[in-house]
This record gives C-alpha cells, structure tokens and sequence, in this order.
C-alpha cells in the first residue's frame, strides 16, 4: 500500500514495522509529528517527558531492558540530551536505541542553526540521514538493525524540509520474532564508572572502525554514475537539489554521514575528473574528506549559512537562472499571537512598566515584536531565569528592579526548575513570571505535566505550580489573572519592588485548548465609533482582532468580529470607554 | 528535465486552509498516478503568518522545492501573498488569485497601508490571471470556511487530472461533516474559473 507520508510521519511507520516498544520526546518543531503519530500504533508506549534529557533516559532505560527504544528531538534538544548521549555511546544497547535529531537549517522556527552531524562525530555515534519519506522509514528500520548489530546508539537526522515534506511511501508490515524485554544484568557494561569506562573506550574506537568497514558496502551509499566530467558528494535533502539541477552530473549519495565510507569515496573520487561536496551548514563531509588526501570543492562554492535551494545550486555551478518577474518591496507578513492570546496582556504589561525582560523559547517569545517589544533577550530553553539571576547580580538596586524572567508552564518544567532553585538558594531578588497556558503551545498544542493530560490524552496527576514554587523555597507566590490588566500591573509592581525572590503564575489557557471554555466571555467586544477619539491605545496591543480604519489623516479602530474572543483586555485599556462587551 | 514535472505553488495567510489544500492537490495526483513531492514553510504555529506550500509532480520528482522561476501555477488565497511570491512564477505561468485582502498587523495597526491595485500589477505580468471571489463562493455552497475547496476546484480547470480523482481526494481529506459543502464548494470553483 502508499500513502502519501511527511518525513515524521514516515519516521513513525518506520518505528511501528520495526517494533518500536518505547517513545519518547519533548516536541520541538520540526520533530514534534513522529511522537503525535506514532500513537496510532497502539503496540508502542509512547509519552512526552519534561525535557529531552529525560526523553533519552527513559529510552535507555527501554534499551537496557531489552526493547526497542525512539527518542526524538530538534537540534538544539540535542544538546539538552547530550549528557546521557556521550554515556550512552559508551555502555552501547540491549534493544535498539535510535534517535532522531531534527534539525532545522535557515531557523523556520528555531533560535539557532547548528549542524548536528558534529553530535555523531563528537558522540562517536553512527548517524544516518534521509532525503525523502521513503528513506525517512526505510531509514529508521534499518537504523535499529546497526544499533543492535553494532551495540551502539545510532542517531537519525532529518531536516525541516524532510520532517514536514511529504513524498510517497510504501508501507510494510512489522518484522516478527523479536526478543521478550526482560532484566539483564551487565554491570560491566551499563555501569559506567571509571574502571569499566575505561574499558568501553577501545570498544567505541574500534566500533567506529568496524562501522567505517560497514559504510563501505552499506548500499544507502550509492554510487550513480552518470557524466564523468562532474561528481557530487551529498546527501540528505541536498541530494534531491543535486538531482534537480545536474541531472548529468555522477553522484554518490550518502545515507550514513558518520562514520564515512573511506573506500567508497576514494574509489568515487578517481571516477570523475572534478570532485564537488554539496551539502547544507557545515562542511561537515568536506572536512574529512579533505583529512583523507582528496582534492574537492566545497564551501568555496556553496554557501555555509541557511538552507540550500535548487536556485543557490544553480548560482554556485553558474548555471543560467530563468527570468523572473519583479515586485515592489512589500509589508512583511510575521506571526502574531492569536487574538484573546493570555500572553497579550502581560507583555503589554511589562512595557507599559519598561521592564527588562529576559524572555524564553514559547508562543511569548513573539512578545518580542512591536507594538508589545516587551522581550529583551532570549536565549534557550529555560535560560530566562538564570540571566535574570546573573543579570541582577552586575546591576544596581534601582536597576535590578526593573528585571523579570518570563517563562511558560511547559518551558518552566522543561528546565527553569533548577534556575529558579538557584536563584532562591542564592537569595537574588529578581522577579519570576510563570505563564501558565497549561500547554506546550508553540508547537502546537501538546500536554505536559502541567496540563493534567498525557500525550495519549489520559488524564493524569497535573502538576501544582504554586506548590512546587513554594517547595523550592519561593516564599512570595502570586497568582494572576492576564486578562486583567489592572491587578496584573499592580501585582507586577509590587514584586518588582520587593528586594526578595519572588514568582508571579499568570493563569489563563491558551485560547487553542477547547476543553478549557475560554470562549465564556461570549459575544466579544465592540468599538462605539462615537465614544473612539482615535487615540490609537488600544492598537498598543496589536491584537489581529483590533483594525485601524483610516480616514483622511484621523481614523477609527474597528473590532473584527469573526477574530474577537472576547478577551475584554482592549475594553480596560481605552481610556475613553469607547469599547464594550457586545449585548 | 524539469519539463516533465508541473509546479503548484500555493500561497496564502495562516488559518486559511492552504496547507489543506495541498494535501487535497496531492492525494488526487497520487491516486491519478504520479509520484508527488510537497513542502511547506508556515512561520511557527501561530495563525496570521505567510503560508507558502509546494506541490510537484511528474513521472519522478526530485527536489521537494520548486526551483525559483520554474512554478508553473500559482494558486493565491490572498492578495498580497500571491502578488509576494509572483517572482517563484516561470514567465507565462498560470496565476489563480482568491479575490480577499488579510491585513498584516503593521498595515492593521495603521503603521502602513495595504498595498493598493495588486489584481492590476498581477495582470501586468500574467494578462490572463483568473481572480474569483472564493469566501463568496463558498458562502453560497454553504459555508465561508469552504473557500480553500473553492480554489482546488478553481486549480482543477487549469491540470489536466480525471474530475473523480479530485473527489476522492476530498472525500478523503476533507471533515466528513462538511463533505457536501466541501464539494459543492469545488463544482463553484471549478465552474466559476
Ligand atoms: S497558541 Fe495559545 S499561547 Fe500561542 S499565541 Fe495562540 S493563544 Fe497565545
Ligand atoms: S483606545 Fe479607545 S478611543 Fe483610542 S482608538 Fe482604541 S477604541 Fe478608539
């Protein structure tokens, strides 16, 4: 049978007909699909954990027992997960173990680009890499037979344009006759001490070594030879690009980036007369192709920052372009919050009081933009607090007091627990804004331990935020309500003012989450276009919902009804009462 | 090479169906048959970014992305976006434009206008562009939300698949509450254009 699959979606299948027995992930976009798919298949016991340190953990564990184990995560969860990773290459597997690492090149939605083929290298970890659906289950299925065959983790990377593209794929059936999970003791080899690390050490080089052995005849390194005059080294998406634009051009696509298949590349290499290495980010391949003797061009054509197209390929090989149209310069078109979004209000907040805000990676973030610009820095997942701490500790009283950490629910959970414990432990009195939407709502709307709900949608414990604030030794604990603006300033100041630690929980669910009933206020509001003066106020907030009506050099605000939740926020920051909950 | 394959580009605003609507494009092209490859690029999850969504087909398609200049169709569900992304558009390629202006918030919040005459400054370079009202259209088949079938139905004039795979695939995609709708709402696009 086909279907027409994206990249995570075929990752999931790919899970499914390999036997997955344990998943597990913190979304991040572009991954966030393989674990929202993967629930289908009811054989596999997948979750959200708090972070993907966690998601690793608990897929070792799985491993360890004797279960096929998927983690997945974006690029810079990674690097969250990269304790336990370095460990884990070294105590190697019982089941399977494959990671996804989805990486995200030109940032569509992420705070940096970086290459996670330098993971594989570092972590001496085999890594493959896919270029369309097909390859994205074919790899994954093939990825948990060189985990077990080698006793190593393997990583599986993928691409925004893998992870979200769809292509064709044909499904299968699950391979059979894999072994019961059961307890293994091996303290030897899942007892990483520095006696038995010290033996695992030669076992990884020479593992590496068999791999490279491996990657010489693995036939996801394929050769296509074609014009001579021209080869290409790639793989991944660029293969693809690579394809579209030197249809004649000889190539040898790689499905496993690390560790290189040596011989290959040598026995390619004296095939065509000029050598060329097309691949996005670094020059990761180039690099090491470089170390072994082999003369090529790489990063002299191809540009190392954002994402390669069919066009950049074109301008690097000096390929005539087709003619194009021109259009003039253009208003931009960037993401907003949604209308009624709990996040508005306080933003609007903290830049009527000027706060410093040391923002976090969420729906917030985009308080970050104008009219709000109420963010200051951001930097990753739950950094907000600790620069909040550092920040206050170079500043002088006055200053320190205009200071705060914002941090969503999920993001709080994730990692702004620890920073928050320092920043008690230390007694630095900055002021901590917990807004708890009680969802990961940036990637779209999944559970978390705050949201009383599993990734399958059980119900389950909910996390009670002002009692593990308290717990951690916060003392001042205040709740608020966002939509309203007036008790959400005075709460602000006050804890702005207090030389103390202290956490401000903004209660409101995102306006996504139906099961909440945030659509209670009804009928929404309405501009009374005699009472509006014009005064602009209200647009502060920029709220999609809200219009600006010109009118030769005045003009009136509008309220869009079929955008309008009924949030009342504009109605308590126009001055003059022109705006009133509809009838 | 890339004569064999035809290009879709659809563009449009968050919230408005478009990536919907590629799904729809590309499930009646692999039932017609032919190996389809889709991409798309929509800001983070929030609603009221630029949507843009690729659709390739052909015998074998490579790159998920449509080389720049090489779309073949451009199918709008906005005016602004569709003017944006003209220049994707190879030289006499089809142009399908959703007669609709969304404000982005720097022209909704009075810091600019919305560019004025952009169905003219299309038709300057794509004389025979089809514009339809599609929320209109939609309204009379029964809902405004049935505006992205409105422009599938449009498209479908303009590629040359069997009028049954393109019910399939909206059987297949569409919320089986609102199928009828759905597909009375093609048969007005596809007359209409
Ligand atoms: S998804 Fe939820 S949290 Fe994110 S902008 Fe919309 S309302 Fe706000
Ligand atoms: S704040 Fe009130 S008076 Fe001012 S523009 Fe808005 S609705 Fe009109």
């Amino acid at each position: 049978m086909k279907e027409i699959l994206s990249g995570n979606e075929a990752i999931a299948r790919g899970a499914f007909e390999a036997g997955v027995k344990v998943a597990s992930a913190y979304p991040g976009t572009p991954s966030t699909e393989i674990l929202e798919n993967i629930i289908q298949y009811k054989d596999i016991d997948a979750s959200w954990a708090p972070n993907e340190k966690v998601a690793l953990e608990v897929g070792i564990g799985a491993s360890f027992g004797g279960g096929r184990a998927l983690v997945t995560m974006k690029h810079v969860g990674v690097n969250v997960a990269a304790d336990p990773l370095f460990t884990l290459s070294y105590t190697g597997v019982n089941g399977g173990l494959v990671l996804v690492s989805a990486d995200d090149p030109e940032m569509h939605s992420s705070q940096n680009e970086q290459d996670n083929r330098n993971y594989a290298k570092f972590a001496k970890v085999p890594m493959l890499e896919s270029a369309d659906s097909q390859e994205c289950k074919d790899f994954t299925k093939l990825a948990f037979a060189i985990s077990e065959q080698f006793d190593t983790p393997v990583m599986l990377r993928t691409t925004t344009r893998t992870s979200h593209g769809k292509s064709i794929v044909t499904l299968e059936e699950p391979v059979a006759g894999l072994p019961v999970p059961k307890l293994t003791r091996n303290a030897a080899k899942f007892v990483m001490l520095p006696s038995n690390a010290r033996v695992r050490h030669p076992f990884i080089e020479e593992r590496t070594l068999k791999l490279q052995q491996y990657a010489n005849t693995l036939t996801i390194n394929r050769m296509e030879l074609r014009d001579r005059s021209i080869g290409v080294i790639t793989s991944g998406i660029p293969y693809q690009y690579v394809r579209e634009v030197l249809p004649e051009a000889s190539v040898l696509k790689l499905g496993m980036v690390y560790p290189l298949p040596d011989k290959l590349i040598r026995e390619f290499a004296g095939k065509v007369e000029k050598l060329y290495i097309v691949e996005e980010l670094d020059p990761f391949i180039e690099e090491q192709v470089k170390a072994m003797g082999v003369e090529v061009i790489g990063k002299e054509i191809i540009p190392i920052c954002g994402e390669l197209t069919p066009g950049i390929l074109r301008k690097a090989f000096k390929l005539p372009e087709p003619a194009r149209s021109r259009v003039d310069i253009l208003p931009g078109r960037p993401p907003n919050m949604c209308p009624g979004c709990p996040h508005r209000g306080i933003f609007y907040t903290l830049n009527q009081l000027k706060a410093y805000v040391m923002g976090d990676i969420g729906c917030y973030t985009l308080g970050f933009l104008p009219p709000l610009s109420a963010m200051d820095t951001c930097v990753c997942m739950g950094a907000g607090i600790g620069n909040a701490i550092g920040i206050t500790k170079v500043l002088s009283t006055e200053e320190q007091k205009k200071v705060v950490a914002v941090i969503g629910d999920s993001t709080f959970l994730h990692s702004g627990i620890t920073g928050l414990l320092d920043m008690v432990y230390n007694n630095v009195p900055a002021t901590v804004i917990i807004l708890d939407n009680r969802i990961t709502a940036m990637t779209g709307r999944q559970e978390n331990p705050a949201s009383g709900f599993t990734l399958v949608g059980d119900e389950t414990f909910k996390v009670d935020l002002p009692q593990l604030v308290r717990s951690l030794g916060v003392k001042n604990v205040r709740i608020v309500d966002p939509l309203n603006i007036d008790e959400t300033k005075q709460v602000l100041q006050e804890e702005m003012e207090r030389p103390e630690p202290s956490v401000v929980i903004t209660r409101r669910p995102c306006v996504l989450i139906k099961r909440e009933g945030v659509y209670e206020n009804g009928a929404g509001v309405k501009v009374d276009i005699e009472l509006c003066a014009g005064c602009k106020a209200c647009l502060k907030l920029g709220c999609p919902a809200i219009i600006w009506q010109a009118d030769g050099k005045k003009g009136k605000a509008f309220i869009d009804p079929q955008l309008c939740t009924g949030c009342n926020v504009c109605e308590q920051v126009c001055k003059l009462n022109a705006i009133e909950a509809k009838k | 090479m890339s004569s064999t394959i035809i290009n879709v580009l659809m563009v449009g605003v968050g919230g408005q169906g478009t990536l919907l609507a590629s799904e729809i494009l590309s499930e009646a092209l692999k039932q017609a048959g032919f190996d389809v490859k889709k991409s798309e690029i929509h800001g983070m999850s929030q609603r009221g970014g630029s949507v843009v969504s690729h659709v390739r087909f052909g015998k074998e398609v490579q790159s998920p992305i449509i080389p720049e200049g090489e779309a073949d169709i451009l199918l709008g569900f906005e005016l602004l976006e569709s003017y944006r992304y003209l220049p994707l558009l190879k030289k006499g390629g089809k142009v399908v434009v959703n007669d609709l202006k969304i404000n982005p918030s720097i022209v909704s919040t009075g810091r600019e206008p919305y560019p004025a005459g952009l169905v003219d400054k299309i038709r300057e370079s794509f004389p025979d562009c089809v514009v339809l009202d599609g929320v209109e259209l939609a309204n009379s088949a029964g809902s405004p939300k049935a505006a992205n079938t409105v422009l599938i139905g449009a498209l479908s004039k303009q590629l040359d698949i069997d009028e049954k795979f393109w019910l399939a695939a909206i059987e297949k995609m569409a919320p089986s509450k609102a199928l009828e709708i759905n597909k009375k709402a093609f048969y007005l696009g596809r007359n209409g254009a």
